[in-house]
């Protein structure tokens, strides 16, 4: 599985590890693993530690993420990104709306 | 296990056999597995009969009087063409030699005489399951090529009706060189350009998420808002507001727009630059060698909502002869055969090499075919020259009305007070006003730049307390321009008044325009004695009203502006 997740003992913080390039294909698999989890996590971290590219699909889906997470009101991570994905994410500048650590 | 497998449908099944006794057997047993027979006692009876009826599968035995089962088995798959209609030999041969000789020939299997029934229905039967395969298979290909030869087309006929929208902007003007690929569009890449009516030029680089159709849709509503306002007069920041909002508005929340937005001045010698996704972009000093970086301050049109938007640019000099250059993500994004992204260092090298700054373009598409070893068709880039004013001519506007109704006698006083000067630029309405005069369109160009000038000196210098002198340099000048983004947010009061007045003159007409603000004033005598000369950064302003209006005079310590145009009978 190139998305995997885990849910906080309390289950109020979910966290999505991506792997590898995250990009178009990874869609569905991202979708569905925070569409349907009841009750809705509050916060949300996304894992980039082993995330090797991101590419506009993937900030695409970010802002899915962050739309179902509550729009401006999201809590929402982005952490352990390397040197080429910050990159992308300074360009579009998605620190101004996504914490990124 | 029955019930899992697919019932066998009868199949019509053409039974070759010279021997009568054979082919007796051989029919009832196929009868009996609930298929439906045809017979012929040679192989040039076969090939009419499958001429004929296109039965499903064939046996065929090998060794036949007129023509043998070998050649009739080549002329039936060369009648078949692409169908598979199996052929299963039917031969008392053992040699290896000769079985081959069956599957070179175009059999697909064979079966031993004396005949084994349960055999028999068993390579029916799995035969018939190559037979459904391939003809599944050729069903699929030819709907993918139907539904590829729709997607074609319809890219063929979006790509003519975005071409006649794209294009009715001024890219072909001299001092703009672009290139991109004939399908970039279809890769979510996107250049507009267009005179604005002072004559300055607004170029949009812009970069939709995804790819296809789904990314070329955005591209209509926004060139629509690009084309538009410019045409009004709408500076960058209103302009960028509506294509912000109108793209949040109409686009699924995963879509956006990656885009930098330029205004480039050829009468103020400065470029206007908003950078939201897109990678840096360059101002390129011809004089220094010096490159600017334009970076991404912005995140991209269409995902901040209207009330967050971030309307803010930045303002730089140019000298005449400088060049912009902005790029897609096509080319920093360019990845080699080992995934390695091409990258901005690579993209600086080729600039550091470049000798030839019109050979600029080649080389970097020259860099990303070495670097990946092929050429990519989703590169973008862009380079817009600053000229001398007088070296471009903006198209002349195009009016509807026939002039009939045009009014000719009147006045008109407006005031804008501090909450409006922050958010509204009232330029756009005052100049569709004064084009309802005919006579004024001639000159729409030099109008809208005095109206400009005068109302940016008022609100700029006048109720801003900005210092022009601050414009000497080119750090200077993007400090000029934080300090009017800072001080325009914490206006409380000030206002800009603006007086039209249309009078009939002789054959032709008089217009006074009178513009007065709240600010401090200046000391007109000595910003008269300048010689008019558009050399410096600062106070070209003034200058450009002397010039474009006639009688123009500063009173009340220069809280009050006033000039005067005049035309002619009209033909």
């Amino acid at each position: 599985m190139s998305v995997t997740t885990e849910t906080s003992q309390d289950g109020t913080k979910l966290t999505i590890s991506i792997k590898g390039r995250f990009d178009f294909g990874k869609h569905s698999e991202f979708r569905e693993s925070y569409e349907n989890l009841k009750p809705k996590p509050e916060s949300f971290e996304v894992n980039l530690k082993d995330a090797t590219y991101l590419d506009s699909s993937a900030l695409g889906m970010l802002l899915l993420l962050r739309d179902h997470a509550g729009g401006e009101n999201a809590e929402i991570k982005l952490t352990n990104a390397n040197a080429d994905v910050r990159k992308i994410l300074a360009i579009s500048n998605f620190e101004q709306i996504f914490d990124v650590a | 296990m029955t019930a899992l497998q697919p019932s066998l449908e009868p199949l019509t099944i053409l039974i070759a056999e010279d021997s009568a006794a054979d082919r007796m057997l051989l029919s009832s047993i196929v009868r009996r597995q609930g298929h439906q027979v045809l017979t012929a006692t040679n192989g040039a009876e076969a090939v009419e009969a499958f001429r004929l009826q296109r039965p499903h599968l064939v046996l065929m035995d090998a060794m036949m009087p007129v023509m043998d089962g070998f050649e009739a088995a080549r002329q039936i798959k060369d009648l078949a063409g692409e169908t598979l209609v199996p052929i299963i030999f039917l031969t008392s041969l053992t040699e290896s030699e000769a079985l081959a000789r069956c599957l070179e020939a175009g059999g697909d299997d064979f079966l031993a005489k004396p005949y084994n029934q349960v055999i028999l229905a068993a390579k029916i039967k799995a035969m018939d399951r190559l037979r459904r395969l391939q003809a599944t298979v050729l069903q699929q290909r030819d709907l993918i090529s139907k539904h590829n030869d729709y997607l074609l087309n319809e890219q063929r006929v979006a790509k003519a009706v975005f071409d006649k929208v794209a294009h009715s902007g001024c890219l072909n003007a001299p001092n703009i060189r672009y290139l991109q690929s004939p399908y970039a569009l279809f890769n979510g890449d996107l250049l507009l350009a267009a005179f604005t009516p002072a004559g300055d030029m607004h170029v949009l680089l812009g970069d939709f998420t995804g790819h296809g159709l789904p990314a070329a849709v955005g591209a209509m509503p926004l060139a629509e808002v690009f084309y538009g306002m410019t045409a009004k007069g709408y500076g960058l920041a209103e302009t960028l507001r509506e294509m912000n909002a109108k793209l949040k508005r109409i686009l699924p929340v995963d879509m956006f727009c990656c885009a930098t937005l330029l205004c480039l001045s050829f009468q103020r010698r400065s470029v206007e630059v908003w950078n939201g996704g897109m990678p840096d972009g360059y101002l390129h000093r011809i004089a220094s060698g010096e490159r600017t970086p334009l970076l991404a301050r912005h995140l991209p049109l269409g995902v901040l909502s209207p009330q967050t938007f971030n309307d803010s640019t930045e303002v730089f000099p140019m000298a005449v002869g400088d060049r912009v250059f902005l790029l897609s993500d096509g080319v920093i994004d360019t990845c080699d055969a080992n995934e390695q992204l091409f990258g901005v260092e690579r993209l600086q090298r080729v600039f550091a090499a470049n000798r030839e700054p019109d050979a600029l373009f080649e080389e970097i598409e020259q860099a990303l075919r070495d670097f990946r070893g092929e050429a990519r068709d989703d590169v973008s880039m862009v380079e817009i020259s600053l000229l001398e004013a007088a070296q471009l001519s903006p198209p002349a506007l195009v009016y509807s009305d026939s002039g009939q109704s045009c009014p000719l006698d009147w006045s008109v006083s407006f005031e804008f007070r501090a909450d409006t000067l922050k958010r509204y630029n009232p330029l756009p309405y005052l100049l569709q006003l004064l084009l309802e005069v005919h006579g004024l369109r001639a000159q729409s160009g030099a109008l809208y730049s005095v109206l400009a000038e005068l109302y940016s000196n008022a609100l700029e210098h006048g109720v801003l307390g900005l210092d022009s002198s601050l414009k000497r340099d080119a750090a200077g000048f993007a400090r000029y321009y934080q300090q009017r983004n800072e001080r325009l947010d914490e206006l409380r009061d000030g206002y800009v008044r603006v007086h039209l007045q249309i009078a009939p003159h002789g054959e032709g007409g008089h217009l006074v325009i009178r513009v007065e603000d709240s600010g401090e004033g200046f000391d007109v005598a000595r910003v008269m004695e300048r010689p008019v000369d558009g050399g410096r950064l600062s106070g070209r302003g003034v200058s450009l009203i002397r010039q474009l209006s006639r009688n123009a005079s500063w009173s009340d310590n220069g809280r009050r502006a006033r000039v005067e145009f005049f035309w002619e009978a009209l033909a």
